[in-house]
């Protein structure tokens, strides 16, 4: 069995990154050049790594599937970027935002990973607003804040409700910048479809021009992956359409493991699905909590306009259940509190699956003018969605799938088990445990690709200045090259009768089912089998139009979803061994007496990491054993 | 519903297209317009027909990358409106849509309805940034914004790149685009340093990628899907001819 080691620096938890800093290795200048960094996705973390490594004079070669960088779906991040600047003197530090993401993730995050994500956030303030980012601004000129879901400070920076497609576009001008110095060379409309390792080290991948179809090989003496989470799996989710767990899942496939498959974070505010053909669900920003209060009718099957409906007959369940938090719980406890009320009976909507966010009360003090100016573009974007004015009628909304916690598993310097491969951004398991809070993904992000992985990833090819480019005429090349084109050809060959989406959408009904907001023992035994057996009738029955060579995007969505089949059925088999409910994962045996989680933490204090195996062979589980030394480990009470 | 499509067919770069007609017959006015051609290409797949190709990711009007001119207008009919965001409810029962890619020497058409948009990254690569390299920014709140600033700066940087603004104008001309980003770095103090140099790299650029120049028609402020002001274009050309006669810039 391999070990796990997370090298986690000696000292004092304020004091480990100074002092991994102080003695890590350093590559001069002159070698910088020498060296090739392969860098793959680019969102806010992959777009902050290739500006800040082509910044300190590396060959960065730049990956991403979509026609530019500037749409990866951190563009999509709407409430806001945290930090610990304690502008708002409200009592805020980074010991208090580490803590707070410790509790929000359940106890089942690295202290000292957090630490230091807290302890980056305020450089990344800087970073950004340097680099142009819009943030908001009081009428003194310095940056506004507001507070968000799961703690008691004002610590959100904020662009509108479109916080990340600002920091997006401003780590993207980053980024274009060193295109323009020639240190970074982007390829775009290119997808990362294998892992070519050489020695035992990352060395390349192998890619497929998505206008071409040709296949690509790629070398490097490093190898990031900043490709973001795989939420798609559910189909219906937040994401982006086509983002996807391929590359990552590639990774696993070589032996990067992968920890906390099943730790997903099920949004409580998203548009409901309102028909069959729906393609995706919108989320509505968690910010809009700050404003908005969330309701049900107090009695069972109320089908009258909410409208109608007087005050002394609503239930503002999250104010009568988390006095102390309010609307402001963090993410999974609002979305099970949803669930709960919807499963029995007191949803709305036609389909009853559904709450009300209403923004009467902070109308009629604020004024209207002021919540335009908060959240103006969500509530344009809920109009032309759904055809219904917010000012005037209250949100409809109700959890969806959004952000995965899981991921690559990744030591300290954000490397996974494969020695020069890192993980960076969503695509890690890294920083948020069990559930992350609002806010903090942009954080992580900005400060993986801004702040961490330039520091870790110079130790590493600080010993690899005497290796010459790295040649890709080789075997381990050949190999790779071969086993992407094979599966390839056996997509196509299928030649079977159902899409590749008709599958996709079967298969994310049953994740919904039996590995969402709640599962069961039961239930994932049932949803293993399902996805087994859905995943041999999608090789025997998927058609796949088209040719290899050639823009074909049934092709690229059919990988896609092979691979899903693959992870979802690691997701459901984490859930299984995992006894405990804890943040996201509510196993519906282990609740308290008033239906919270109940966690288990003298069996399961611990990261579940999966080693692959081989094909048709069950993946082996390894366990890093989570150990607070600065934190007490309470029961998560937002009451 | 019944609807009629008349869609832009090309194989790839180096073939000519077509206009080819389909029709759907049960189409929900619910549907958002790209879940209408996901409803075709499952048709078009089971027939054993070809899909169509069309850019799209977000489909919630952010990331920039839907296009598609729709009854000649860049993203469709409807105002401050993507083609993602836009639904079947905005076209009437046995209407015929017709759906093209953006016209423009320097979009080339990739496939069917999907263009390749990489001048613009060209574009930001030749200025549209702040040269501060990682590490080096000063702490945020010692950088003060007049709040109206700010704000415009915002207003500036909520350009999502689609391209509808070259799309809609009959000379193609990226200054909407390119004036945005701009304007939005003109108008923050950080951005200011570099603002001369910014503006005659910028549009050095544009005209070499062969973009055109704007005759005033604002077609493209009409057709841009975020609302981004002709303003801006005001706003670019008198920091231009500043920058070209070496005076200081103001806002």
């Amino acid at each position: 069995m391999a070990k796990l080691n997370a090298k986690i620096p000696e000292g004092p938890l304020p004091e480990k990154w100074s002092r991994y800093k102080s003695s890590m290795k350093l590559v001069n200048p002159a070698n910088k050049k020498k060296l090739d960094i392969i860098l793959v996705g680019t969102g806010l973390a992959g777009a902050s790594a290739a500006s800040s490594l082509g910044d300190l004079g590396y060959n960065v070669k730049v990956f991403c599937f979509q026609d530019t960088p500037r749409r990866a779906h951190s563009v999509a991040a709407q409430g806001g970027i945290n930090a610990a600047k304690n502008y708002k003197n409200d009592g805020d530090s980074v010991y208090r935002l580490f803590y707070d993401m410790i509790k929000g993730g359940d106890y089942r995050a690295r202290e000292a990973n957090v630490y230091r994500a807290a302890e980056v956030s305020n450089a990344t303030i800087d970073q950004l607003t340097a680099q142009g980012v819009p943030f908001a601004r009081e009428y003194g000129g310095t940056l506004d804040n507001r507070s968000f879901g799961g703690v008691q400070v004002s610590r959100t920076f904020y662009a509108k409700g479109q916080t990340g497609q600002q920091c997006l576009l401003g780590a993207y001008s980053g980024l274009s910048r060193q295109v323009k110095e020639g240190t970074v060379k982007m390829f775009s409309r290119c997808e990362m479809l294998d892992l070519v390792i050489v020695d035992g080290k990352a060395r390349g991948i192998i890619t497929r021009n998505l206008v071409t179809g040709e296949i690509e090989r790629h070398s490097g003496h490093a190898v990031v992956l900043a490709t973001g989470g795989y939420g798609t799996i559910y189909y219906l989710s937040t994401l982006a359409v086509n983002s996807n767990a391929s590359a990552a899942w590639a990774a696993y496939k070589k032996g990067a493991f992968w920890g906390n498959p099943s730790f997903v974070q099920i949004h409580p505010s998203s548009i409901p699905v309102l028909n069959d053909y729906q393609s995706k669900l919108t989320l509505m920003s968690e910010s809009l909590r700050n404003d908005g209060r969330v309701w049900v009718p107090k009695k069972k099957g109320d089908k009258r306009p909410a409208n109608d409906i007087p005050e002394e007959e609503r239930d503002y369940y999250l104010e009568r259940r988390y006095p102390a938090f309010g609307n402001l719980v963090p993410r999974d406890v609002g979305s099970r509190a949803a669930k709960e009320r919807c499963d029995a009976g007191y949803g709305v909507g036609d389909t009853g699956l559904s709450v009300y966010l209403d923004f009467k009360d902070a109308i009629n003090k604020q004024g209207k003018k002021a919540i335009e100016n908060k959240y103006g573009n969500l509530f344009e974007m809920y109009e032309k969605i759904t055809g219904i004015n917010p000012y005037e009628e209250p949100m409809r909304i109700y959890p969806a799938g959004h952000y995965t916690m899981g991921g690559l598993w990744v030591d300290y310097e954000l490397m996974t088990t494969i020695p020069g491969l890192f993980a960076i951004g969503e695509s890690n398991f890294s920083d948020h445990g069990a559930n992350r809070l609002g806010a903090s993904s942009l954080m992580q992000c900005a400060g993986d690709g801004n702040f961490i992985i330039p520091n870790t990833i110079g130790n590493y090819l600080a010993d690899e200045i005497k290796t010459p480019k790295i040649p890709t005429d080789t075997p381990e090349f050949d190999e790779a090259e071969k086993a992407v084109k094979l599966k390839i050809e056996k997509l196509l060959s299928v030649n079977g009768k159902q899409t590749v989406t008709s599958f996709h959408k079967r298969l994310g009904k049953i994740l919904w089912d039996y590995s969402g907001m709640t599962r069961n023992e039961e239930g994932l035994k049932k949803g293993l089998v399902l996805i087994d057996e859905l995943e041999k009738e999608f090789w025997k029955d998927v058609k796949v139009p088209g040719t290899a060579d050639e823009l074909n995007q049934e092709l690229e969505k059919a990988g896609r979803v092979a691979d899903f089949f693959e992870l979802a059925k690691l997701m459901i088999t984490d859930g299984l061994i995992r006894r405990e409910s804890c943040g996201a994962h509510f196993r519906e045996e282990s609740q308290t007496e008033t239906g919270e989680a109940k966690r288990d933490d003298e069996n399961f204090s611990y990261v579940s990491v999966w080693e692959y195996k081989g094909k048709d062979k069950p993946p082996e589980l390894h366990k890093e054993e989570l150990n607070y030394e600065y934190v007490e480990v309470k029961v998560r009470d937002y009451k | 519903m019944k609807i009629k499509l008349k869609i832009w067919r090309q194989k790839n770069a180096k073939t000519k297209g077509i206009f080819v007609n389909y029709s759907l017959d049960d189409v929900s006015p619910e549907m958002s317009f790209l879940e209408m051609l996901d409803a075709l290409n499952t048709k078009l797949i089971e027939e054993g027909g070809d899909p169509v190709a069309f850019d799209h990711d977000c489909r919630e009007g952010i990331c920039g990358c839907c296009s598609l001119y729709i009854n000649g207008h860049p993203h469709g009919p409807g105002e401050k409106t993507t083609t993602c965001e836009l639904h079947i409810r905005s076209f009437k029962d046995g209407e015929t849509i017709v759906i093209e890619p953006w016209r423009a020497k320097s979009f080339p058409v990739i496939k069917d309805l999907i263009v390749d948009r990489n001048a613009f990254d060209k574009i930001i690569a030749a200025g549209g940034f702040i040269s501060v390299g990682t590490g080096s920014a000063s702490e945020a709140n010692s950088i003060l914004a007049k709040k109206e600033h700010a704000d415009e700066a915002f207003d500036s940087a909520s350009c999502i790149g689609c391209g509808a603004c070259v799309a809609a104008c009959k000379n193609a001309s990226a200054m909407l685009f390119v004036s945005a980003k701009i304007s939005q770095l003109a108008l923050l103090p950080q951005g200011k340093v570099e603002a001369m140099e910014r503006v005659e790299a910028m549009v050095a650029k544009m005209d070499e990628l062969g973009f055109g120049n704007c005759t005033n028609t604002y077609a493209c402020e009409a057709e841009c899907p975020k609302g981004i002001k002709i303003t801006n274009i005001a706003r670019m050309n008198r920091h231009f001819i500043g920058a070209k006669i070496g005076s200081q810039i103001k806002q």
